[in-house]
């Protein structure tokens, strides 16, 4: 491959040679950041995508989850000769800050102490996940990317880079996402973190000790309460309506009567496998806090202001967690910013969801999205 | 490759090249890819239906789905070269109030549309009765996107009204050019350009 370094590594981990200024004022040392790479960075260093995961995701996007053994997050969308074709392009993916997949969060031992941060870790915010990773890219000797890509909090990430370096981004795909949590995104997330707190065995976040019980009902709960937010009703009623799960009538109990019970009982479940309650406590904080104008004094526009970056806005017609309304409010500050800005709202019947899940449409704009970058 | 229609050559031939442009019904940006390769122009689209929109990107094109009504007062003041409004005036609801737009975010503005007093529109109503059916206005009345029916004089009345200025007019029978003399009957097809 000559000056073409090799390529696909499915997760691998970089320890920050500076500490981390973070948005709370603190700075956290020795921060380490597991990521995975997918095709061959070109000899300048040109050809780099950073995808960007939502709350619960991680850097398996295109190879098998370690823990599950499921295929990648998004392998409809990138691998070679996919809309985000690892072909042409060097696609990495970084587990966010405050995660629980080899980036340093509250699970992780604190340096001073020795012990899980638990927590003493501190607050965090989309900018600092997003710092994070530039600090990532300074260590790989990439200044500039191609793109940055992502859906759901992946896309609040992908607008804080482009506010927060946007001399690095050529092009910033936003996908079902919001430039600010809203009263009911917020109010959804402490649904969640009360489950997590109200379990017994979250004892203030220190449960890493002595073999333990991890909260995992409260977070399972969470994880039911967040997921009625992926889907919409209309595909809810579809998949599940009343239907009962494997009996004939209601047993006049609590058991899980209806499908959709058994559904959400079983996505809690598995949740809990592969995710650390404290993690989910930070991550959604950090959501909760995501306000891109909030820093521009309240003119999103501001954060985009003189921006040379190509944009691209995708909603869904059923996304109730983020609707298009917010896609429209990005849009409009970038059109007021004088940007380059595309803006679709397809169909789905999946809602949130959707961004994960086949859509024809979506490829095929990402695609031309990608390689339509006029050549300057 | 769709080719272009009549009105968008004329447009295509005078938007100077490296311009900064905004289509405005793109469709699925054949007007937009022609600016950008023949005259390397920086070209952003507008267009409502999603479906286009979504063709539009998947080729590239920078499109935003919108409504020309609503959506053109979030652009700033002459924020463009060229502001283009082809064969679109006569589909929005309040088409003075666009051309407000049009001449407000671009320095130059081009809007094109059918003449509905060409004279083979008036011998239809005159002598059928009912609601011309052509070539360029080719829907029936119940199904007709086109909701403000227009003539060369109407528009002409519009922009006088509104002391706008003409930068060019040019006129369509076919699809070849014709003389401005006679244009309100012997046009099918108008472009103008227009500055505040």
């Amino acid at each position: 491959m000559g000056t073409m370094q090799n390529a696909d590594r499915h997760s691998q981990s970089v320890k920050l040679d500076s500490p981390l200024s973070l948005d709370c004022g603190k700075q956290l040392e020795g921060v380490e950041i597991a990521y995975a790479s997918h095709g061959a960075l070109n000899a300048d260093k040109s050809n780099a995508i950073l995808i960007c995961h939502a709350l619960t995701g991680d850097q398996y996007v295109a190879s098998d989850h370690p823990v599950t053994g499921k295929p990648g997050w998004w392998t409809r969308m990138v691998g070679p000769g996919k809309p985000i074709d690892t072909d042409r392009y060097h696609v990495i993916c970084a587990n966010v800050l405050g995660s629980c997949m080899g980036s340093t969060g509250p699970a992780s031992i604190c340096p001073v102490t020795g012990k899980p941060y638990a927590m003493d870790f501190p607050v965090i915010t989309i900018a600092d996940m997003v710092r994070a990773q530039a600090m990532l890219l300074d260590h790989l000797g990439i200044d500039r990317l191609h793109a940055v890509v992502g859906g759901s909090m992946g896309g609040m990430q992908v607008l804080s880079w482009v506010a927060q370096y946007p001399a690095r981004v050529s092009a910033a795909a936003v996908i079902a996402s919001t430039s600010r949590h809203s009263a009911q995104n917020i109010a959804f997330h402490e649904v969640g973190r009360q489950a997590i707190m109200a379990d017994p065995n979250w004892q203030g976040g220190e449960y890493y000790d002595d073999g333990g019980a991890a909260p995992s009902a409260g977070l399972a709960v969470a994880r039911m309460a967040a997921h009625i937010t992926y889907l919409s009703e209309a595909g809810l009623t579809e998949k599940f309506g009343r239907r009962l799960q494997d009996r004939d009538a209601k047993t006049f109990g609590f058991d899980a009567d209806f499908q959709i019970e058994s559904y959400l009982r079983h996505q809690g479940i598995n949740f809990v496998e592969r995710f650390d309650a404290n993690s989910y406590l930070y991550i959604t904080r950090a959501m909760d806090y995501f306000d891109l104008s909030e820093a521009h004094g309240g003119l999103l526009a501001q954060a985009f202001a003189g921006t040379s970056t190509r944009f691209c806005l995708i909603s869904f017609n059923t996304d109730w967690l983020y609707p298009t309304a917010e896609s429209r409010t990005i849009l409009q500050a970038l059109h007021a910013a004088g940007a380059d800005a595309s803006f679709v709202e397809l169909e789905s019947p999946f809602g949130h969801d959707a961004f994960l899940l086949e859509n024809a449409e979506m490829e095929a704009i990402m695609r031309g999205f990608l390689n339509g970058g006029r050549v300057v | 490759m769709t080719q272009l229609r009549p009105d968008q050559k004329i447009i295509a031939a005078h938007v100077a090249d490296g311009a900064r442009v905004l289509d405005i019904g793109c469709g699925s940006g054949v007007l937009m890819q022609e600016l950008a390769e023949a005259r390397s122009a920086d070209v952003l689209g507008m267009e409502i239906n999603p479906a286009k929109v979504a063709a539009a990107m998947a080729r590239g094109l920078s499109v935003a789905q919108g409504d020309a009504l609503k959506d053109l007062v979030h652009y700033p003041d002459q924020s463009f070269d060229y502001v283009i409004l082809s064969q679109t005036l006569q589909a929005v609801k309040r088409p003075d109030l666009v051309l407000d737009e049009l001449v407000r975010i671009g320095r130059q503005a081009f809007v094109s549309f059918p003449n509905f007093a060409h004279w083979r529109v008036r011998l239809s109503l005159l002598v059928g009765g009912r609601m011309p059916v052509t070539r360029l206005i080719p829907e029936q009345w119940y199904d007709t996107p086109n909701i403000h029916h227009v003539t060369v004089d109407d528009f002409r009345a519009l922009i006088r009204d509104k002391g706008l200025q003409q930068d060019g007019q040019w006129f369509l029978s076919g699809d070849t050019q014709t003389g401005r003399g006679a244009a309100n009957l012997m046009a099918e097809h108008a472009v103008f350009l227009l500055r505040r």
